[in-house]
């Protein structure tokens, strides 16, 4: 063990490994006889030091491989992160990703030189819509976030090409993700707050009401962020359509729904679809994401620009429409996600592919129903691919959700997601996914069972957790009201 | 249980008013610094810009929340507490002392509506 | 059920059923109404095993034509050492997600904080975000930090010397946001300075938007400009190029408070237009109105070193509708190869590959005038790696017959104009070959 403690206890930075003269690369030597530099006048050019590290490939090698080891990843360990859909990502995908006959095509090359990244991404788009029960897809988005935005822009777009002036409000419910609101600011749209009821779901007499003339429409996701689904949503969908306005299914928790229900068929006429999500790509740390945005019929002419085409005779082009809503991508989007997320559904197929929600929703309901015992279900009944417990059931030792979430660091699994929804003051989400074996929910809930019996007989050592993780309670506060951002501001810091 | 000052007026979304003069100081109270916990940012207005009572002239951040500052009172701003800027947790040592900004009021029956100190305690209790 | 992605054995399922208390999978579904779940099939095809699937994508791929490139436009083919790709694989990092827990996201967190480290050197700015999408909608932040910065100001300018689809990418962003956006013509093919200025006299200019190196590969000169601005009380943003910057002034030394752009110059694949890499690096006093993820140092509870996410309080999932950007999911990934790459170029590194992707286009721009086809577009106006140059050819006909010669020609951005661009990877024989195939074909 004393090895991984070494690996893990690794706290150099790069720019610490550095040494004058040493490199970690090889240019060719100059081939020309002109010194292009040369045209451009000083004042032009970088007065500045540069301090970049000067390290050997090896150094950069062992730095990076040592920092991978402090990091938790779906390839480590089970990762029940609510809202985050953290399935396995097939080696497949990365595999084909990297394929030079693809990596090397320049954006801006004829698309007759292009014609199978074309196919691709056309074949991309026609799957999704499939799936989705939508006339058309753009692939343009970067994220699941972007794609919020792109939709809203479409909204917005279809109420202008009617001249419809007005429509410059959105309803969203309360306990939506925070991209949503966020999104509609973005778009220019004012945020109207519809209620959930206590199980999350939208009050639709509390939706009445709001449905008049200034409303663009409505931003949803089904299942609801609770992980219930909106029984309603034919009514919602009738009542929002019949005041003039359009749903926006929020693709955050299509996984549970995908092989069982289209967001088309439930009546929504703009939706995202997060391929690092729903569709396995990896989510990178962060991103690239994808965020696919898609349309019913009536709303095609505004999806962004530019698009991807197929002409009679079979050939692909990029084309760019008039009516628009713009563009939001340089290009068009995260091509090398959209790679693996179709590798994905061709390694699904048709009928694989109708498993994926049936066995995330059983996934979500067996973890559920074996820890309601010692965890608050704030909600009964069947859940779809996650579920929220409001914390502990016995609180009286003061052992929190953060607490619980740290804990579960020390037995090697990820946290759930924690304090979202808002809806109660310890969330606790947790999303299993299809990809995780029965025997990988059973060590689950028993290290959870486990936390709980702590937390009653031994809160403090729950309450000091994680005790075995590389670092240990970091100092947020400090890190907020003096920001260190930089390598150069914490040299500076360390010799003040 | 929090401080309140009995000589000063109070609006329920937990800011002080002292009004000296056409001056008012502003400042949130502990009430409310308590609830926010470790104050990490106050994003304060510039000198010279109008506030107008009941909207929103700045945030007080901490970790993981951020709050809205809503005007008391209107009028122009003459005076930030330049302190808040490189020690914002000030506001929690002491949130009377460590105003946030000093304005000059257009009309002093803007405070008459403002809570007294019990009124604003029995806010604090519910 | 069970498939390779899919671990349900018929034992497994029927236990957990039995514990949730329900007979089948379809009960889980019950509360869903009957016209709602689909039963038709998808249109999509059979499942593929490994073995065809890789025979789809070798299909597909043989419909692509790798090409000597000598095009840019945003998109350039520049060198990566092996050592990036082979590192972006391991799984600890892409198959993490965003640094929730930093107890165990500390490598996540560390090369977050290396990546803005680097950025900052680069553009010479405190503050670099953990990363945005693309150049284009990191340009469209920074019009909204610019606009969120001022009271009562809600227009910004771009010069016209930005990139086309930078342009299209703002414009869409300002006009649903409700921002006015003017695009202020180009002079000899750079920003027309005084132009702005005067735009920037109504008092309603929360900002400007200029490039480096502009749209026809020109360096621009903005001595001066920021002071001018300033007085005005306006903002100045700089599209860079982060390459580029090993070299060129940096957009703190322009004075420029903010700096954005697309990272794919740092080795990045073409791959078709992404993913790359949104930057964007801002002065100590626009920090609190920056758009996406920060990470700050810190130490923890033992006193050891560590990295948190930090400054959370002005994003989405808190801020909600007050947030300054709605953007959540990042690049990160590729800001982790930004950081391999630029550790492995180093200072030296960089500023040779500049120096040899000016060379090498100083070099073809000689042989193109020499061969009195072409002549300067922008007389006398200096330029890095890319240039632009008038010609009466036909552009079309000479770009076919540099295709079949496994060559991507100059961009054609409007008749009579044509971009070249040429990087590192370009050789002298690759050069020597370009110019021999358009005089042929001309």
């Amino acid at each position: 063990m004393k090895e991984d403690t070494e690996m893990k206890h690794y706290d150099k930075l790069i720019f610490e490994l550095s040494r004058p003269g040493r490199k970690g690369y090889e240019l060719p030597a100059d081939r020309f006889e002109t010194d292009g530099m040369k045209e451009i006048p000083a004042g032009l050019l970088r007065n500045e030091p540069l301090d970049l590290p000067e390290v050997s490939e090896l150094d950069v090698v062992r730095h990076y491989t040592n920092l991978s080891n402090k990091n938790f990843g779906v390839d480590t360990g089970f990762y029940p992160l609510g809202s985050c859909t953290m399935k396995y990502n097939p080696k497949i995908n990365e595999e084909v990703a990297m394929m030079p006959q693809f990596a090397a095509i320049h954006p801006l090359q004829d698309p007759d030189t292009a014609q199978g990244a074309l196919e691709l991404y056309y074949n991309l788009q026609h799957a999704l819509s499939s799936l989705a029960g939508l006339a058309e897809f753009t692939l343009n988005p970067y994220a699941g976030a972007h794609g919020e935005l792109t939709g809203l822009m479409v909204m917005r777009r279809y109420h202008e090409s009617r001249g419809d002036s007005k429509r410059t409000k959105v309803i969203v419910p309360d306990s939506a993700h925070g991209t949503n609101p966020a999104s509609a600011m973005v778009a220019g749209l004012e945020v109207v707050e519809v209620k959930s009821r206590p199980n999350g779901s939208i009050d639709i007499e509390d939706l009445k009401p709001l449905l008049d003339d200034t409303i663009a429409g409505i931003m949803m996701t089904n299942p609801n962020t609770l992980g219930m689904f909106e029984t309603e949503i034919l009514d919602i969908a009738k009542l929002v359509h019949e005041a003039g306005g359009l749903l926006y299914y929020d693709g955050a928790n299509l996984n549970p729904m995908l092989g069982k229900v289209r967001p088309g068929d439930m009546g929504f006429d703009i939706m995202h679809i997060n391929l690092h999500k729903t569709f396995s790509t990896p989510h990178g740390g962060g991103g690239p994401g994808s965020g696919p945005v898609g349309v019913a019929e009536h709303l095609r002419q505004f999806l962004p620009n530019p698009r991807v085409c197929k002409t009679e005779d079979g050939r692909f082009h990029v084309e760019f429409d008039d009516e628009s809503l713009g563009s939001v991508s340089t290009f068009l989007g995260n091509f090398g996600v959209m790679m693996k997320a179709y590798a994905y559904i061709l390694s699904l197929g048709k009928k694989g592919i109708r498993n994926v929600g049936p066995m995330a929703t059983l996934n979500a309901n067996y973890i559920k129903e074996n820890l309601k015992d010692d965890y608050l279900l704030p909600i009964e009944g069947v859940c779809k691919h996650e579920f929220v417990f409001d914390g502990l059931k016995d609180k009286s030792t003061g052992v929190t959700t953060l607490n619980v979430a740290k804990r579960l660091l020390d037995y090697g699994f990820h946290a759930p997601t924690i304090y979202f929804p808002l809806l109660f003051h310890e969330s606790m989400m947790i999303e299993p996914t299809e990809t995780e074996s029965l025997e990988t929910l059973d060590e689950f809930i028993d290290v959870l069972h486990k936390v709980a019996k702590e937390a009653r007989e031994n809160p403090d050592a729950v309450k000091d957790a994680p005790l075995t993780t590389a670092v240990r309670h970091l100092d947020e506060t400090g890190a907020a009201k003096k920001p260190i951002l930089t390598y150069k501001a914490l040299k500076a810091d360390t010799e003040a | 249980m929090s401080k309140i000052l009995d000589d000063i007026r109070y609006a329920d979304s937990h800011e002080w008013v002292k009004l000296e003069g056409d001056i008012a100081t502003v400042g949130i109270t502990d009430y409310a610094q308590h609830a926010l916990g470790d104050i990490v940012y106050v994003d304060m207005p510039e000198v010279g810009d109008e506030v107008t009572k009941g909207e929103e002239f700045g945030a007080v951040e901490s970790v993981k929340a951020a709050s809205d500052l809503i005007s008391p009172i209107s009028g122009e701003v003459v005076e930030i507490n330049e302190a808040l800027e490189d020690e914002p947790g000030l506001v929690n040592q002491d949130a009377f002392a460590n105003w946030i900004m000093k304005v000059k009021i257009n009309d002093a029956a803007d405070i008459d509506d403002l809570l007294d100190a019990a009124a604003y305690a029995k806010i604090c209790e519910e | 059920m069970s498939n390779k992605f899919i671990p349900h054995t018929e034992a497994d399922i029927k236990k957990m059923l039995d514990k949730i208390g329900v007979s089948s999978v379809d009960d889980l579904y019950s509360d869903v109404p009957e016209e709602v779940i689909f039963r038709e099939e998808y249109d999509i095809p059979e499942a593929m095993t490994e073995i065809e699937l890789r025979k789809h994508f070798e299909e597909l791929g043989k419909k692509n034509q790798a090409l000597t490139v000598f095009a840019g436009g945003g998109a350039y083919d520049h060198y990566s050492p092996a050592a990036v790709a082979h590192l972006l694989q391991r799984s600890e990092f892409y198959t993490a997600y965003t640094p929730y827990q930093p107890e165990i996201s500390q490598g996540t967190l560390q090369y977050i904080f290396e990546y803005q480290s680097m950025i900052s050197e680069l553009t010479g700015m405190e503050a670099t975000n953990a990363s945005m999408y693309d150049g284009a909608t990191a340009t469209a932040e920074a019009m909204f930090m610019m606009v969120a910065s001022v009271r009562k100001r809600n227009r910004v300018i771009l010069s016209e010397t930005l990139t086309e689809a930078v342009i299209r990418v703002v414009k869409t962003y300002a006009k649903y946001h409700g921002i006015t956006v003017t695009v202020v013509p180009a002079k000899d093919g750079v920003s027309d300075q005084e132009a702005i200025l005067k735009e920037m006299e109504a008092g309603d200019v929360a900002g400007v938007i200029v490039p480096c190196p502009n749209r026809w590969g020109i360096v621009e000169d903005f001595t001066g400009f920021a002071d001018r601005i300033h007085a005005l009380k306006g903002f100045l943003a700089i599209n860079a190029d982060p390459s580029a910057l090993a070299v060129l002034r940096t957009p703190a030394e322009w004075g420029a408070d903010i700096a954005c752009g697309d990272g794919q110059t740092l080795g990045m694949p073409l791959q078709f237009g992404g993913p790359y890499l949104g930057y964007m690096s801002c002065s100590k006093t626009m920090l609190r109105k920056m758009p996406g993820r920060v990470v700050g140092a810190t130490k923890d509870i033992d006193g050891k070193r560590g990295y948190v996410l930090t400054l959370q309080a002005r994003e989405q999932h808190i801020r909600r509708e007050k947030a300054t950007s709605n953007i959540c999911s990042n690049q990160s990934l590729m800001a982790l190869y930004a950081t391999i790459y630029l550790a492995l170029m180093g200072k030296q590194g960089l500023k040779e590959v500049n120096t040899l992707s000016c060379d090498g286009a100083h070099y073809l721009y000689n042989r193109l005038i020499a061969t009195g086809l072409f002549q300067p577009a922008f007389p006398g106006k200096p330029f890095l790696k890319e240039f632009t140059l008038r010609t009466e050819i036909d552009m079309d006909k000479v770009n076919k017959a540099l295709l079949e010669k496994g060559i991507m020609g100059p961009l054609t951005p409007e008749k009579g104009l044509v971009e070249f661009a040429v990087t590192e990877k370009r050789t002298r024989e690759e050069i020597d070959a370009l110019v021999e195939t358009i005089i042929a074909a001309k």
